[in-house]
């Protein structure tokens, strides 16, 4: 398919192809995370914490790196930042079930703790914001070695908060290292309303204090989330440094399922929320863009459950983790 | 065989790390055109530069996490704490990423980095530069950690750490780096991470030790050898792995243990090694296992008096030591 001009995606180069194929990750990352609740909620797995609202803001960015060269270091919610990258569904129940073939973590850290070496997305740990200095040092690292590539990694609004966000950015801003620092903010930290997490009107506000460029970016809108991040990659390409970026989201689940929003979130708020949701805005853009119709659609939403199911079934099947593994891989192995 | 300084020895062997491999790097506070502050990395800018003698901005816990992210590609980082009490800000960063790293993701990713941090007192530093930081890390698999006591050990050790795999945090008495010297042979020897050192043999008693008191136990060793006591003295040097083997022969031998550390007893080092002794050979010996360590206050006041209290010494050592013997 050729590029459009006219359409806000082709304005951005984007062909229609791949216009159609940033929706389909959307919407793969979306069903997804519903059959991970749905898998949870039917005691199938332990555990579940969700991408969902954020699934622009998630593909929209990581449309705009290069696949198997540059690296990415997630947190618990990018499950559509690490399906973009390479992770497979299959692989995406393999870990939430905790099988053998969990390519994150063998089964041992709770579901959402991505990591796949073969794709360049590092593991994480549960403490926030650790992650930010790994992927300085990763740009660091890479640097020294003469790679260009650069590092996207990503957290919550509370967690910028973390000690380790400030000594991260500062440290990547005084090296001018090729890191985009993705703050997603949903507005929430578990319970806590942004306006008792930052005394600034904007994460991105900080990075003045840090030398680099802070953007805002409405991450329900996947193409101007991707127009922001494009930009990042080429300035870090171009060794201009570091970038921070919040992309301000919706939270359309409780934190995790093991949190009742109903106690401190009024429901009038979650259905606004619900009227952003960027899923909706971007499937009534393809409409708009003469790219789905009532038929494609059903074709791609029947293609998402076909995969899904089987993904699902297959990774059930799949054997736990053998007794004798839990003493392995401690230090390197002889 | 040339002598050296320990700090020396240090300094040295980064060197020849740096030139025999160029992943190999160093990052910390002052680390640059100060060559530290106790100038362990001294001159190692003018040979390498500012991209692999990094002096980073004051920030312990960045200085670990951009280091293991720097180790996630397969660079070599060797980070220093300018002071052991200064780490506890990357605590997490060593204990919940660096040890769980290789762990958490089944093998596939890891962590070869080193942590140098000088610790230990008796330097006038107070609470704050005088701390024994080295039971708080010891609890954690997926750590290595080795304290050497000799110019020969730090050579061999720090060789190793640096080839390591795994995270390995160097711990060097800051009261050994001008005051300990001795032969080190040319050449690229190393010591495997995880083997303890018998420094003296003995017949009576035994007793394990590290760093800097180390010396203080061959001293009274030296002492009591006139009075008759006969005193095997054994470098722990690597403090995980303990080399379980030659602490258990050592203790088998003579039947009556002695510890010795600069770091406070619960919990200690030296608990461990009394448990491992209970454990397996305990009907080898002739007497309670024995344990003489630092006080159980917070830290080091300055006040000279109250420091050389706190300070273990030759004599203090040597005492404990009749007092073993006669049991």
């Amino acid at each position: 398919m050729a590029t459009r001009t006219g359409s806000r995606h082709g304005e951005l180069g984007l062909t229609d192809e791949r216009m159609l194929e940033m929706y389909y990750y959307m919407l793969l990352t979306r069903r997804l995370d519903e059959r991970l609740w749905l898998l949870q909620r039917s005691g199938k797995i332990p555990f579940v914490i969700s991408a969902q609202g954020q699934e622009g803001a998630q593909v929209g960015a990581a449309f705009a790196l290069e696949k198997g060269v540059d690296w990415v270091v997630p947190y618990y919610r990018d499950l559509g930042t690490v399906l973009v990258m390479g992770m497979t569904p299959r692989e995406v129940f393999l870990h939430a079930f905790a099988r053998e073939g969990d390519p994150s973590s063998g089964g041992r850290q709770m579901a959402h703790h991505w990591s796949h070496r073969r794709w360049n997305i590092v593991s994480g740990s549960s403490p926030v914001a650790t992650q930010v200095p790994h992927a300085v040092g990763i740009a660091l690292g890479a640097r020294m070695q003469g790679k260009n590539i650069v590092v996207l990694t990503a957290l919550g609004e509370g967690s910028s908060n973390q000690g380790d966000f400030h000594e991260a950015l500062n440290f990547a801003g005084v090296h001018k290292l090729p890191v985009i620092v993705h703050v997603q903010n949903n507005e929430y930290a578990i319970s806590v309303p942004l306006r008792k997490q930052l005394a600034c009107q904007n994460v991105a506000d900080r990075a003045a204090g840090y030398g680099m460029p802070g953007v805002v970016v409405d991450g329900t809108d996947v193409l101007e989330v991707y127009r922001v991040f494009r930009e990042a990659v080429a300035r870090a390409r171009r060794g201009e440094g570091p970038t921070l970026i919040e992309s301000k989201n919706v939270r359309l689940t409780a934190h995790s399922s093991d949190d009742d929003d109903k106690t401190y979130r009024p429901r009038e708020e979650l259905e606004a929320a619900r009227r952003r949701d960027p899923l909706a805005t971007t499937r009534q853009y393809l409409y708009e863009a003469g790219l789905l119709d009532e038929a494609r659609e059903k074709e791609l939403e029947d293609r998402v459950r076909r995969e899904i199911d089987e993904a699902a079934a297959w990774a059930e099947a799949q054997p736990h983790p053998s007794v004798e593994s839990m003493f392995r891989h401690v230090y390197k192995e002889a | 065989m040339p002598v050296m300084q320990f700090i020396e020895a240090v300094r040295e062997t980064l060197r020849d790390e740096m030139r025999r491999d160029e992943r190999v790097f160093v990052m910390g506070e002052d680390v640059g055109r100060r060559g530290g502050v106790f100038r362990a990395t001294q001159g190692l800018i003018d040979e390498f530069g500012e991209e692999r003698v990094i002096d980073t901005p004051l920030t312990e816990s960045a200085i670990v996490g951009v280091g293991i992210g720097a180790a996630l590609t397969g660079m070599r980082p060797v980070c220093e704490i300018q002071f052991a009490d200064f780490i506890w800000p990357a605590m997490n960063q060593i204990i919940s990423e660096a040890a769980r790293m290789r762990y958490r993701s089944n093998g596939d990713w890891f962590v070869p980095m080193v942590i140098r941090a000088p610790f230990g007192g008796g330097v006038h530093g107070g609470l704050y530069h005088s701390q024994s930081v080295e039971a708080h890390f010891a609890h954690s698999p997926g750590l290595k950690i080795v304290v050497p006591s000799t110019p020969y050990d730090v050579r061999g050790l720090l060789r190793s750490a640096i080839r390591d795999d795994d995270p390995v945090l160097f711990f060097e008495h800051k009261g050994l780096y001008r005051a300990a010297r001795g032969e080190v042979p040319e050449g690229d020897y190393t010591i495997p991470i995880g083997k303890a050192d018998v420094k003296r043999d003995g017949t009576d008693i035994t007793v394990f030790s590290y760093g800097k008191t180390l010396h203080f136990c061959l001293e009274a060793a030296e002492q009591v050898a006139h009075e008759g006591i006969s005193a095997m003295v054994v470098d722990l040097r690597s403090l995980r792995p303990l080399d379980e083997e030659t602490i258990l022969r050592a203790a088998a031998r003579t039947g009556k243990v002695l510890i010795v550390h600069e770091d406070n007893a619960f919990m200690g080092i030296g608990a461990e090694v009394a448990a491992l002794i209970a454990e397996r050979v305990l009907f080898e010996l002739d007497a309670p296992v024995m344990r003489l360590c630092g006080p159980e206050i917070p830290a080091m006041p300055y006040s000279a008096p109250l420091e050389k209290a706190y300070m273990l010494s030759p004599e203090k050592v040597a005492a404990k030591m009749r007092e073993l013997a006669a049991f």
